[in-house]
């Protein structure tokens, strides 16, 4: 069996689906090389080295055959982080090479499309939580400073509603499980990787005066807008899983 | 600013809104462009309460001093509560402070009738306005259209808000005469009209100019109590039908009549909220405006009561056994809706996957459908055993026994209410 081990980003996993089709490997298995742990011996090591020309003609393919939408959908699977994403990423581009006239992603009813569909479905879900569960807090600087831990990797999905919502003031959104954030300035909007130096600490300290005025008062409204004759705590967790709490302001 | 007496006007003003249940913050279509805020088509709950609804919109009453005194609201002029009110400023701060912070979508602004209609009318409208045009914001604004409100502040509040409401409470006119002498069903219903004129003057005129003012764009809603007064679910959903087909409401609410005050024109004090029927009706809402049923067919004459026990598109089948079974290989999108246990998206997978292949029970599992009600109800080419149910005198008794409630409570006194 051939291993093909690619860098972990999206154009690098591309490339190996190009590769795949260009050495006509049969029996293989892609793998992202930070999770790779040598365990089959007798396995061959295929090392891809991303090429962007590589990758945007399997882009450029699979334009035509699912259109951008469809693309769309099959990288909501790679933000997944789902360990099977490599495979069924490309059962889909496969299906899709062999069917070109029609969006095989449509077909429910093969295992491999409807567990995309449900993957995409997850990761959907989670991005629209993303953007209403994101809590800010303003800082000295006037910074609107938020933490999330999502379940995915949907920074990059939320960005723009992010961007267009808030114009007028500087912000970050960071990402506390996968180390990076989203920070506007005023003119730009870009991904913000931390260097040693950055300490939560010095955030924590530096809250702006009205920040905690404005926390008691969202925290009572919560409380006086509940009904509490129609009590139901099961939907209200259906709604609000408990791991989200600790970084909305009402629940604490 | 003094934090205290904020905070206090805070916890008043929304607790005195909260049985307003619209919460929608969807059909907005505002685009920011350099300013703060947006409201995007689909709307987003940024949390919930503890009862488990959404919260989207900061809703809260300017004021609750009421000059009115309707027995079904808890800020009628004969209640002895604390009254308090809001400034314009006051409330365009919390907005705007709440909004930075993303907790909420936008603003939802009702308020006591104090002085009267057009006083109180161009109140709420200031704040849209100072919101618009000083604050640059662009996030949602629901507006309560005051009844009796005259039609140039209507206008204004519509150029400024996303959506208006008004709402009817009462479902029947005797009701309404008998719960709040004071107000009249016209009253409500002239702003009603002036706003579904505007949208539709609004929507002429775009297709001619280029550059029309914003009017209502999210359309109007409104709401009525349920179990205050002794209606049927007939007449409340005619009602329903009447105002979404008359005046295009975009949305009606029920709510179920929460005990507060002791009134002998009331239910008492200890009656449970009718939740169960509550959801009853809004599943014939849905019913209604996603699934092409038509009002008649969920309630009528002969069945003016929706069954407690099952949904209503369960009811229904089991009343018109002979539409049934549908093959889902070839039957219509429509008919396929039609199937007790298969929602919007579970049909549409079905008729985009039946294009690849011949489908069977286990496909439509897989793709969300309740089977448990469904396998009663469908054919495949392959044919279906569970069919021979389907003329069987206890089928009902099988659904039921299949499936179970969320509202299931073995000691319910929902059932007696009625």
């Amino acid at each position: 069996m051939i291993i093909l081990s690619y860098d972990g980003s999206f154009e690098g996993l591309l490339t190996a689906f190009f590769e795949v089709f260009e050495y006509r490997f049969q029996d293989f298995e892609i793998v992202n090389k930070a999770n790779y742990h040598q365990e089959n011996m007798f396995s061959e090591i295929h090392e891809v080295i991303t090429q962007s020309e590589k990758s945007e003609r399997i882009l450029k393919k699979l334009e035509k055959n699912i259109g951008k939408s469809g693309i769309l959908y099959l990288l909501k699977v790679f933000f997944s982080e789902n360990q099977n994403l490599e495979r069924l990423i490309f059962s889909a581009i496969k299906q899709s090479v062999e069917n070109p006239h029609q969006n095989i992603l449509q077909n429910y009813a093969d295992n491999d499309i409807l567990e995309i569909a449900k993957i995409v479905k997850s990761v959907n879900r989670e991005r629209h939580r993303m953007t209403a569960f994101v809590r800010f807090e303003k800082m000295k600087d006037g910074i609107y400073f938020a933490k999330i831990a999502p379940d995915f990797n949907v920074l990059p999905l939320i960005r723009k509603h992010f961007e267009d919502r808030y114009q007028d003031q500087k912000w970050m959104i960071f990402d506390l499980k996968r180390n990076y954030g989203i920070f506007y300035d005023l003119e730009t909007c870009d991904f913000f990787y931390p260097n040693e130096n950055f300490n939560f600490k010095d955030i924590e300290d530096s809250y702006h005066e009205e920040e905690d005025f404005y926390q008691t008062l969202w925290q009572r409204y919560f409380k006086k807008t509940n009904i509490t004759e129609r009590k139901n705590i099961k939907l209200h967790l259906q709604h609000v899983p408990k791991r989200y709490w600790k970084y909305l302001t009402e629940k604490n | 600013m003094n934090f205290d007496r904020i905070k206090e006007k805070l916890e008043i003003l929304a607790d005195a809104a909260k049985y307003d249940v619209s919460c929608s913050s969807s059909g907005g279509k505002r685009k920011n462009t350099g300013g703060l805020g947006n409201s995007s088509a689909s709307g987003i709950c940024h949390t919930y309460t503890e009862d488990g609804r959404c919260v989207s919109l900061l809703k809260i009453l300017l004021t609750n001093y009421c000059i009115y005194d309707c027995a079904y609201c808890v800020s009628r002029s004969s209640n002895d509560i604390k009254r308090a009110g809001f400034t314009v400023q006051e409330v365009v701060d919390l907005t705007i402070n709440f909004y930075r912070r993303n907790y909420i979508e936008g603003l939802f602004l009702s308020s006591g009738i104090f002085k009267n209609a057009d006083f109180t009318m161009e109140r709420l409208v200031r704040v849209a306005k100072k919101l618009r045009l000083e604050e640059n914001f662009n996030g949602y604004i629901h507006l309560k259209s005051i009844p009796g409100a005259s039609d140039e502040l209507m206008q204004e509040a519509a150029r400024y808000a996303d959506r208006l409401s008004i709402n009817l409470e009462v479902p029947t006119e005797s009701g309404l005469r008998l719960l709040a002498p004071e107000k009249n069903r016209q009253d409500m219903l002239n702003p009603m009209k002036f706003i579904q004129n505007g949208i539709q003057q609004y929507k002429d005129e775009k297709k001619i100019l280029k550059k029309v003012p914003k009017f209502a764009p999210a359309g109007q809603s409104t709401q009525m109590i349920v179990g205050a007064t002794n209606e049927n679910d007939l007449q409340i959903i005619k009602v329903a039908d009447y105002f979404y087909k008359n005046y295009d409401l975009k949305r009606v609410y029920y709510s179920g009549y929460v005990p507060v005050l002791e009134d002998k024109r009331l239910p008492s004090l200890t009656t449970e909220v009718p939740m169960l029927r509550e959801n009853r009706l809004y599943q014939s809402d849905w019913l209604m405006r996603f699934y092409g049923f038509k009002a008649n067919e969920i309630v009528n004459e002969n069945h003016p009561f929706l069954d407690l026990e099952i949904d209503p598109k369960l009811s229904w089948a089991l009343r018109n056994l002979d539409q049934f079974p549908v093959n889902l290989q070839t039957a219509d999108y429509q008919m396929i809706l039609r199937i007790p246990g298969i929602g919007v998206k579970t049909a549409k997978k079905i008729v985009s996957s039946r294009r690849f292949q011949i489908l069977n029970i286990d496909h439509v599992k897989k793709m969300g459908a309740a089977v448990n009600r469904a396998k009663y109800f469908i054919d495949f080419k392959a044919g279906n055993d569970f069919l021979k149910y389907l003329t069987n005198q206890k089928l009902r008794n099988l659904l039921i026994g299949g499936s179970s409630s969320k509202f299931h409570h073995p000691f319910s006194k929902q059932l007696n209410l009625f």
